[in-house]
């Protein structure tokens, strides 16, 4: 898993496991640290992480380098991701974190523009073979077409985007930002949940 | 010493014509004609002094209240007296400085600290040629001979300093009848001894003028062994430097620091004096070049390669990395500085 992964210079750079005390130097060091936690979590498909994991993961410990990032520094780098939308703590301890590399307003949009999409190419008789009801939408809109959950991150239809294989805590948080937006609304289908987009 | 009369009461039991002497310890009256003629009260027996102006056939008189005489007093001019005091007069001039100094005498008290070398019975009942060295007393008086030698110290001193500026003087006007080899050890001489015109709160008073007059004359005495540390040196080394060199005049730490008001204070607080052509730009690129050819250093392993102290030499990686040149590793390896790749790589 991690030989593919490619690590950024800064990672081979024995003062990126030091918090730098220049203001202007630890805004730089800090914006790598955020790129570096979003890329690595994302070619290894985690979703999710505690604290404890972090700190010896490979991510925050170059153990050929004999560098790891102190816990300190790591709560600053995640307190970071949090202010930039892409984490979210899963307790009050601070203890787990879910990390979203892209943020759930970003995906919200990406779920929306394929549904969109999807119905302009009249899909519809397909879905209504899988049991769903679909009603056909015009280009300005969705008219209430609804997706379960499911569909969105294991369907065939989603096998290219972006989501596929998006994990469901992350897909609910970009659907509940669209549903803040009004443009959809979660609804529950039968045994789970879903979506409705207008 | 002075003339006078020494009487006693109303009595006008006199002694004239005599010389009146005024010690630490004792009030000596001796007689002109016949020196063997003496006598002498304990300053310690005096209760007060008062002034009696001189008048119209009257001389100007000192009245000197005593202390009734203890029980081993030596023999004196007279068994008793029924008067506790006795006049001095002053016939021909000098009542004036005398009480002045008698007075002083008095206040000093120096009787009490510094020993007595004759057999005296004075009032504190202390034994005769005993030295008390024990407890603030033997202190006190250890702290008045060092200040009466430094005192003598500095006018010897002062004294040389004239000398040498006179010799100086006379080696500037008669430059063709001096040998260059005298000239040479002349000049060295005053080298060794410092500056031959210390400037001194004498000659230029305090407050900013004299700060700026020493400032301008520490620039002159630090700018080689400024040269030589790598151009920058500590306050304290400063300190040393300074007052070795110039060698009489001592210079106080509150004079040092004012005359360095101008300069800069580190963040750590430790405040050095720099060369005036060593800008911080400077300082910091040429630290940043060292420490690119290295790939990365230490404070120690910087100091050495400047020749610097190892303080300075943080003070200025520290300074480096302020402005953003360099950045930290801080492991248990201990810490190191490197270039700040951050800001200049992509």
């Amino acid at each position: 898993m991690a030989m593919s992964f490619e690590w950024p210079w800064q990672y081979r750079f024995p003062p990126f496991f030091t918090l730098q005390p220049n203001v202007d130097t630890r805004q730089k060091q800090l914006a790598a640290w955020c790129s570096l936690v979003l890329s690595f979590c994302r070619l290894h498909k985690q979703s999710s992480m505690t604290v404890m994991e972090a700190q010896e993961s490979p991510l925050f410990n170059n153990v050929k380098l004999q560098r790891k990032l102190p816990v300190e520094s790591i709560q600053i780098v995640l307190e970071e991701l949090r202010k930039k939308g892409n984490l979210e703590w899963l307790d009050k301890n601070k203890s787990s974190f879910l990390i979203m590399w892209r943020r759930p307003e970003e995906w919200g949009k990406l779920i929306y523009q394929w549904g969109s999409r999807l119905s302009e190419r009249s899909f519809c008789g397909y879905l209504k073979s899988c049991g769903l009801v679909v009603r056909r939408v015009s280009r300005s809109g969705q008219n209430n077409s609804v997706f379960t959950l499911y569909e969105l991150t294991s369907g065939e239809d989603t096998e290219g985007e972006e989501f596929h294989g998006l994990d469901e805590a992350t897909l609910l948080r970009a659907l509940q930002a669209l549903q803040q937006e009004h443009k959809a609304e979660i609804i529950t289908l039968g045994d789970g949940r879903g979506v409705k987009f207008f | 010493t002075r003339k006078k009369i020494w009487t006693t009461g109303s009595d006008n039991i006199k002694f004239d014509a005599g010389t009146l002497l005024l010690s630490t310890h004792r009030l000596i009256w001796r007689d002109q004609k016949n020196h063997e003629c003496c006598m002498a009260i304990p300053l310690a027996q005096i209760v007060f002094i008062e002034e009696q102006a001189a008048g119209i056939g009257k001389s100007a008189k000192i009245v000197v209240h005593l202390h009734p005489a203890p029980p081993n007093k030596e023999p004196g001019p007279f068994q008793n007296s029924k008067n506790s005091y006795i006049k001095l007069s002053f016939k021909e001039h000098g009542q004036i400085e005398f009480y002045r100094r008698l007075s002083e005498e008095m206040t000093q008290r120096r009787w009490e600290n510094i020993p007595v070398s004759q057999s005296l019975q004075t009032n504190r009942g202390s034994q005769p040629g005993r030295v008390r060295a024990v407890g603030i007393v033997g202190i006190e008086r250890k702290l008045e001979e060092k200040r009466k030698e430094t005192d003598k110290n500095i006018s010897e001193a002062k004294e040389m300093v004239e000398l040498s500026k006179s010799i100086a003087n006379k080696i500037k006007e008669k430059q063709g009848d001096i040998t260059e080899d005298e000239t040479i050890r002349f000049k060295s001489y005053l080298l060794s001894m410092g500056i031959a015109n210390p400037v001194t709160r004498e000659t230029y008073g305090s407050g900013t003028q004299y700060h700026m007059q020493l400032a301008k004359q520490l620039a002159g005495i630090l700018q080689a062994p400024l040269e030589e540390r790598g151009g920058i040196m500590s306050l304290t080394e400063v300190y040393c430097l300074v007052n070795r060199a110039r060698g009489m005049e001592l210079l106080s730490p509150e004079d040092l620091v004012n005359a360095c008001k101008m300069l800069r204070v580190f963040d750590s607080g430790v405040m050095v004096i720099e060369l005036q052509s060593h800008k911080e730009e400077e300082m910091v690129a040429s630290a940043l070049e060292t420490v690119s050819e290295k790939g990365s250093l230490t404070s120690e392993e910087f100091a050495k390669l400047v020749g610097m102290s190892v303080l300075l030499a943080k003070e200025r990686l520290l300074l480096a990395e302020k402005m953003g040149h360099l950045c930290r590793d801080d492991s248990v390896e201990g810490l190191r500085f490197y270039p700040n790749l951050f800001m200049t790589q992509s």
